[in-house]
């Protein structure tokens, strides 16, 4: 194995190294490599394989514009990432890295058949064909395509690591940290500005990385870089983010940001994130993204050894590393001619410099002539040839037919350098094309924010450095000399890719469009480039076209004769490189997805061996299983015994509103359909709730405590909206009325007593109270003391018993509630959970808001007209429930029903036909709402909503199940003591 | 046209698919036309598609202000299934999926129709109650829809984390092995070609800035960037620019405009087989055929015609993503954008005649239009045609926000689309 | 993620603590009992809409729990005025104020 690690280039220390496997083999690498410069130290360029065609590839680039050399990088098993861009990610001791979309081996892929087969594979092709037999696109073709597509294999483990998540503010918040960030955030920094200054690489100095020949203040540029960073570190106003993303920007000046905590490291802390999102909310934004060069298009452009010069500028400069021994340099810009000079001066060999213009920069051309460095100006590079390296280019003069191979193990190329004005889109500013440098330039910005440098157009460095002083705002001064002043640049085709060839010229190297698949979408009337983008999938691979887009868009303007503002330009989308799902859901995992709602008696629960069950975002008691039980046992018996005996319940969760002050009853006529200031202080009403519309919003019992003040209890989903909902209409419907809502939900702990000897289950614990049916007859409702502890008594019921909801402050709740049951238990009576409430309910007939009834329904529907004020003028709804359909005869209405068989428990959701045997599509007349077995009636029992049903009491209807049909008569909907003679017992 | 065949691709291979011609063309507008669409999605040129096909009426224009298939028809997920609640819905959903079945051929263009399986988790009772109802209904209609074991559900998706110690553990599944997705762009290229080829004018990068009126009220036409075009009938189909379009015509309509977000992954190697959503904790994904995950966010909560959102909608999807799928915390998504949904009160689409002679209109489809694509566009070229709604779409006029007859579907089981 | 001035707090907050309420000054009919079938259907679920400039409630709800108005571009999304409920339209900052009659003036 060679090693192109020259000495004395770069700046890692060649003492610190790190080992790792790439496929299977051991490699050594320094300390700070990335994936790409370490191979490539050892003499590996083949990385990958590309999307389509499995066409082999090298690194490309030596930054996040990387389309090719895609990897799967692995800690272990469980921490293992596929599509690493290998120009990116710094190798760690013992990282196992593996090549991606390849079978068997990167070197010998059968994939690679569809280059073969690719004049086939044209740009959307598959829209085609593949459609015969009708069945066979998702049989037989789909699977191919999707088993050849896709790139890395998706993790098959649950991630081990975590991930942490951070908000900050700042007055200015600047992106990149080349020359121009620096510059910037330093001069922002001397005027006392909190600044937040953010680098995609391990290390400041952007440009200045691979840029020797620049200096600033005097100093080596990377010299002053880090001289820079070293006063802005020592800075109390100051935050420097590096190995961190800008990734999206989002509205009003917030922006998304990921920091790469661990990934580098050989063994992280546990105790560390291995990833950090950041969201900034900035006073200002200053951008300083800087620019990425553009690959040449031309024929097998693609082949492993061929990169951008700038990056094997960067891998000599910074890693120490030569890319090749024998290099090839094709160039439409100035700028990779440094990087030829550079190398030269390491002692790598350059082959020639191919020039596509006739006139380049006169000083640069000297330079690398005077270094015994073959120039060709007005020559192209025609074709590449080497199967899994290059080994020569072909070049000849423009317009010639002569041509020379070359021999050559690598190739750098540099077709200009396009501005990063992602971000800057990403924010929705409006882009201008400057058609002298063919370039989009930032113009009219939408958010407050600044681009300076390279991704504002201004290249030369004492211009760059003054614009990026003056946007701090600060009075900073910084001076800078370049070597050489660039020019030049291209976007589109080179010579010999042109309009009529055959070649593959690549534009898209990780989805594999070519030159002429652009073409080809155009000629299919792709005329918009969204279109060809489209059509060809053109810089929609993971770079998302840092690379291509500038290409495919001259490439289809020349094609459609427009100039390329015409053509348009594709949205830029967040985010600028890919963000781990992780750290984008941050600490939002488990427990804390969705903090679970518990109710302050839920210990107690669980003590009591309460199975639980999720209603919204409450933990809910089900039922409590004795051993040996099952749920359907479990119930029974906590069914039977709250009727024979008494049933203890948790109801903590009802919503509960205290609605206070003069016009509260006034107040609460407007909101429910029932009447208010009729209701004396001491007793409770059951209560509707409709919006305007007029169907059922909530329900609950509202208790009167004073003249003044009401006790509101809505569905245990329902609170915050009908806070909500009644916050609405007290602040701006009824202004004028004096009335004060508040939340008391969480203040209360509720506990339900239910059952014959319900009342002499509390009465001892009840102080200051008489509980007699006379003095406290149902549906009353007092404050008073329970075991000392300022308490609301109810005398409510939704079991039909006589019933008590004793409300005490949420602090004693555990305690009142161990001692209820402790007398409970004595007297022989259960805990029960929302299971049996649900059976008891039913069997009396009482809704569930929500599950009988379902935002179509009206009080009317569900057998509750007589809780519609007929008095009022006016109520929230009672305009709503005039409408003609909420009128109409034949609506569905809730009833029961009673099976034929009486042992069949009907499914809840069941559909509900008058005739078994129509054929499908059937006429269906409503639906089974709840359905259980009653354990006390001895007997299934249902409540379902039926069309015109309280007109078909008697009738037999049929519910048809997969299987079978069921046969049930329509009855009332009070299956259990009829008379209603219990609750008053 | 020219129609597209294996031998045709073969022939094509062999000279460097030199010889295809244009899917559509764009020809210069004409002074009027029998029919003008406004709209150049999947719903709009699928009308002037079927009013060709069907109804004989050739004399038609779309007319598009961006590019063809730009708004929700490019924007969506993709998500195919007619499993709806009511009948209203199961009539234009069925119609629509029936047609999506046999599209591919029809349209002699391969629309990638993949019937994979749409799979809707249940988390808790409610979910059940709610699925069990739509699964009753379905089948008695005539469409398939299965309830699934936590256990079938793992195994017809099996990236799927169904532990009981989930924060909110599955309990079942709705299956509907026929829904599924497709590629979202060729419908509008298919049925913008089908259309073309049958004279239908595709006229794009022309925005309606005004509809005309007759002395009697009727529409005459629509002015326009690039000036006024005759109309004897206009359909609006404009998706999120809907109420925008009509009040031009003075015509106000009970919509809101969304911004709806939704984002996709790397590519990765195949692992997600079906499509699966939960509405509990608001999470869709599949895995498109380049094998990105695609996923569907929420809607932002205010109304917007800005085509992006906040960042946390995307993050509080991402959360439940992981959740139901903790394999996936290690991918990373690639690529977010968002469209404009234009939702009604019930959730339920509009399809009508309106106040104003002879203007069509069809929108409201709010997060869930591109499976109804053929349906729609289908029954609103009947609309168009024959100037009173088909039997099929009788349920989506205007007047029943006047009535009070609403498909509230949103309202009947909490299910998104 | 919008930022949002509440005009009771006096503070920019972000959009986690506000919940959008729709379209402003849509006031409920003085006598809504009367009106026909139209009118509701106009009152309840007719709406604007707007592309551009559109006035709008939101409310402070997990902050000071207050509603108010705001103007808004739905375009870029930009706020360019929020004002206490119960006032009548505000016009566009540095515009003409428009007239405030009718049910514009309302509270709602």
């Amino acid at each position: 194995m060679s090693n192109y690690r020259i000495k004395g280039a770069g700046r890692l220390t060649p003492a610190r190294t790190a080992r790792f496997t790439f496929d299977g083999k051991i490699y050594t690498a320094l300390e700070g490599d990335t994936v790409a410069s370490a191979l490539l130290a050892n003499g590996v360029h083949l990385m990958g394989r590309s999307f389509k065609y499995h066409r082999p590839r090298g690194v490309l680039s030596a930054g996040p514009e990387e389309p090719n050399a895609l990897l799967d990088v692995a800690r272990d098993a469980a921490r293992r990432q596929p599509n690493v861009r290998a120009s990116v990610q710094e190798v760690f001791d013992g990282a196992i890295i593996r090549s991606q979309n390849r079978w068997p081996t990167l070197g010998f892929d059968i994939g690679s058949l569809n280059n073969l087969l690719s004049p086939f594979f044209a740009a959307g092709f598959y829209y085609k064909t593949f459609m015969w037999p009708r069945e066979a696109w998702a049989k037989l073709y789909e699977p191919i395509i999707r088993r050849a597509a896709g790139l890395g294999v998706a993790p098959t483990e649950t991630d081990p690591d975590h991930y942490a998540n951070r908000f900050a503010h700042c007055d200015v918040l600047v992106a990149g940290a080349g020359a121009a960030g620096l510059t910037a955030a330093l001069s922002a920094a001397k005027t006392g500005a909190e600044v937040i200054l953010v680098d995609e690489r391990a290390d400041v100095g952007g440009a200045l990385l691979f840029d020797t020949s620049t200096m600033i203040d005097g100093k080596p540029g990377y010299d002053w870089a880090q001289g820079v960073l070293a006063e802005l570190t020592a800075m109390a106003n100051v935050r420097v983010l590096t190995r961190t993303t800008v990734f999206g920007y989002y509205n009003h000046n917030f922006l998304g940001l990921v920091e790469r905590v661990t990934d580098h490291l050989p063994n992280p802390n546990r105790s560390l994130p291995r990833e950090r999102l950041w969201q900034v909310r900035a006073k200002k934004v200053m951008l300083a993204t800087g620019a990425i060069e553009r690959h040449m298009v031309f024929a097998n452009n693609d082949r492993p050894g061929i990169m951008l010069a700038s990056a094997a500028r960067l891998y000599l400069n910074h890693y120490g590393v030569a890319v090749g021994s024998r290099i090839g340099v094709y160039t439409a810009h100035d700028s990779a001619y440094e990087a030829a000079i550079d190398l030269k001066k390491a002692g790598v060999e350059i082959a020639a410099i191919v020039d596509c213009r006739a006139k380049p920069g006169e000083a640069l051309v000297s330079a690398a002539r005077n270094l015994g460095i073959e120039v060709l100006t007005g020559y192209s590079v025609i074709d590449t040839a080497g199967r899994l390296r290059i080994s020569s280019m072909t070049v000849a003069r423009n317009g010639s037919t002569n041509h020379r191979k070359i021999p050559v193990d690598a190739l750098l190329m540099s077709g200009g350098w396009t501005p990063s004005v992602h971000l800057f889109s990403q924010s929705r500013g409006k882009l201008k094309f400057d058609a002298e440098n063919q370039r989009f330039l930032p113009n009219i910005y939408a958010e407050n924010c600044v681009s300076v440098g390279a991704c504002n157009g201004t290249d030369e460095l004492g211009a760059l450095l003054a614009e990026a002083a003056e946007a701090g705002g600060g009075s900073l001064s910084v001076s800078g000399e370049a070597a050489f002043g660039w020019t030049g640049g291209m976007i589109g085709a080179a010579e010999g890719a042109g309009k009529e060839t055959t070649v593959k010229a690549f534009v898209d190297f990780q989805h594999d469009v070519t030159a002429k698949d652009i073409r080809l979408a155009v000629r299919e009337g792709m005329h918009s480039i969204e279109h060809i983008k489209r059509f060809t999938t053109n810089g929609m691979a993971s770079d998302q076209g840092k690379l291509s887009n500038m290409h495919g868009l001259a490439i289809a303007a020349e094609m459609l004769g427009k100039e390329i503002p015409q053509v348009g330009l594709t949205t830029f989308r967040a985010p600028y490189t890919p963000v781990t799902y992780g750290t984008l859901i941050a600490h939002s995992r488990g427990d804390l997805f969705d903090p679970a709602r518990k109710t302050p008696l839920h210990a107690e629960l669980v003590k009591a061996g309460a199975e639980f069950e999720d209603v919204g975002n409450w933990k809910r008691a089900w039922y409590f299983p004795r051993r040996g039980e099952d749920m359907h046992a479990a119930v029974n018996r906590e069914c039977r015994t709250a009727r024979e005996v008494a049933g203890i319940f948790d109801a903590s969760t009802l919503g509960k509103i205290e609605v206070v002050g003069p016009d509260a009853a006034k107040f609460l006529n407007l909101l429910y359909t029932n009447a208010w200031d009729t209701l004396k202080p001491g007793k409770c009403r059951y209560g509707i709730m409709t919006r305007e519309d007029g169907f059922v919003y909530d329900d609950g019992v509202v208790g009167r405590l004073a003249e003044d003040r009401f006790h509101v209890t809505t569905t245990t989903g329902g609170a915050p909206r009908v806070l909500h909902h009644m916050e609405d209409y007290l602040q701006t419907e009824f202004p004028d009325l004096k009335v004060w809502l508040t939340s008391t939900t969480e203040q209360w702990a509720v506990i339900a007593v239910q059952g014959p000897k319900a009342r002499e289950i509390i009465a001892p614990l009840v102080e200051g109270l008489d509980l007699s049916n006379e003095a406290f007859p149902h549906m009353s409702v007092a404050e008073c003391t329970v075991m000392g502890v300022p308490a609301r008594l109810f005398r409510v019921s939704f079991t039909g018993e006589v019933g008590f909801e004793v409300n005490v402050p949420a602090d004693y709740g555990a305690a009142v509630w161990k001692a209820i049951w402790e007398r409970g238990q004595a007297l022989g009576a259960c805990l029960y959970g929302t299971e049996t409430m649900h059976v008891l309910r039913a069997e009396k007939g009482y809704i569930i808001v929500g599950q009988d009834t379902d935002g179509t329904v009206t009080p009317d529907d569900a057998g509750y007209g007589w809780a519609v004020s007929k008095k009022k003028t006016d109520f929230v709804g009672i305009r709503g429930l005039k409408r003609p359909d909420l009128m109409r005869e034949g609506r569905k209405q809730l009833v029961g029903l009673l099976t034929a068989d009486p042992t069949e428990v009907l499914e809840e959701g069941g559909q509900i036909v008058a005739n078994p045997n129509q054929a499908k599509p059937m006429t269906m007349l409503g639906h089974v709402t709840s359905a259980y077995w009653s354990e006390n009636l001895g007997r299934s029992i249902a409540i379902a909503l039926v069309a015109g049903g309280r007109a078909r009491m008697g009738e037999t209807v049929y519910i048809p199940m997969k299987d079978k049909t069921i046969a049930a008569t329509v009855t009332d909907m009070v299956f259990f003591d009829k008379e209603g003679g219990r609750i008053h017992g | 046209m020219r129609k597209y065949s294996v031998f045709a691709l073969a022939r094509e291979a062999m000279r460097s698919h030199k010889g295809w011609e244009p899917h559509w063309v764009s020809p210069e507008p004409r002074p009027s036309y029998d029919v003008i669409i406004i709209g150049g999605g999947g719903h709009g040129l699928g009308a002037a598609y079927y009013l060709a096909k069907e109804h004989g009426i050739t004399n038609v224009a779309v007319i598009e202000k961006g590019w063809l298939g730009g708004g929700n028809t490019g924007r969506n997920t993709t998500i195919i299934r007619s499993n709806y609640l009511y009948e209203e819905s199961m009539d234009i959903y069925e119609h629509s999926l029936k047609l999506w079945e046999g599209l591919s051929q029809d349209l002699n263009y391969n629309v990638m129709y993949s019937p994979r399986g749409v799979m809707m988790l249940s988390h808790n009772t409610h979910d059940m109650q709610s699925f069990k109802r739509h699964i009753n209904a379905n089948r008695l209609y005539g469409i398939d829809n299965e309830w699934l074991t936590p256990e079938q559900a793992k195994k017809f998706c099996p990236p799927l984390d169904i532990s009981k110690t989930a924060r909110y553990p599955i309990n079942g599944a709705a299956l509907q092995k026929r829904g599924g997705t497709a590629r979202h762009d060729a419908v509008a290229w298919g049925y913008a070609r089908g259309a073309s080829d049958r004279g239908v004018h595709i006229i794009q990068n022309c925005e309606v800035t005004g509809i005309r009126r007759g002395p009697n009220g009727e529409v005459t036409g629509v002015e326009t960037s690039r000036g006024f075009i005759g109309a004897k009938k206009i359909g609006v189909s404009a998706a999120g620019h809907s109420s925008v379009v009509m009040q031009m015509a003075g015509v106000r309509v009970p919509l809101t405009s969304n911004p709806l977000q939704a984002l996709v992954s790397e590519p990765l190697k195949p692992i997600f087989p079906c499509v699966v959503m939960s509405n509990t904790v608001h999470a869709y994904i599949s895995q498109s055929d380049k094998g990105e995950l695609v996923i569907g966010a929420g809607t932002d909560q205010y109304h917007s015609y800005s085509q992006t959102g906040g960042l946390q909608i995307i993050t509080h999807t991402l959360d439940a993503i992981c959740e139901l799928f903790p394999i996936f915390r290690r991918v990373k998504m690639m690529r977010q954008w968002g469209g404009i949904t234009d939702n009604t009160p019930d959730r339920s689409a509009i399809q009508s005649v309106t106040p104003v002679k002879n203007l069509f209109v069809n929108c409201g489809w709010g997060t869930g239009g591109f499976k109804a694509t053929p349906g729609s566009a289908h029954l609103f070229a009947w609309l168009i045609a024959k100037g009173e709604p088909h039997r099929l779409a009788e349920g989506l006029t205007l007047d029943r926000f006047r009535t009070g007859r609403l498909i509230d579907e949103a309202a009947a089981a909490a299910v998104a689309h | 993620m919008l930022l949002i001035h509440c005009p009771y707090c006096g503070d920019d907050r972000s959009e986690l603590e506000f919940r959008w309420a729709g379209e402003a000054h849509i006031a409920r009919p003085e006598v809504i009992s009367e009106i026909s079938d139209e009118d509701f259907a106009e009152y309840f679920f007719l709406r604007d809409n707007t592309k551009g400039i559109a006035w709008e409630r939101w409310r402070h709800i997990h902050g000071c729990g207050r509603f108010f108005n705001a103007i808004r571009d739905t375009v870029s999304d930009k706020f360019l005025l929020t004002y206490e409920a119960g006032l009548p339209r505000q016009p566009v900052p540095g515009t003409e104020p428009v007239s405030a009659g009718g049910a514009e003036g309302g509270a709602a």
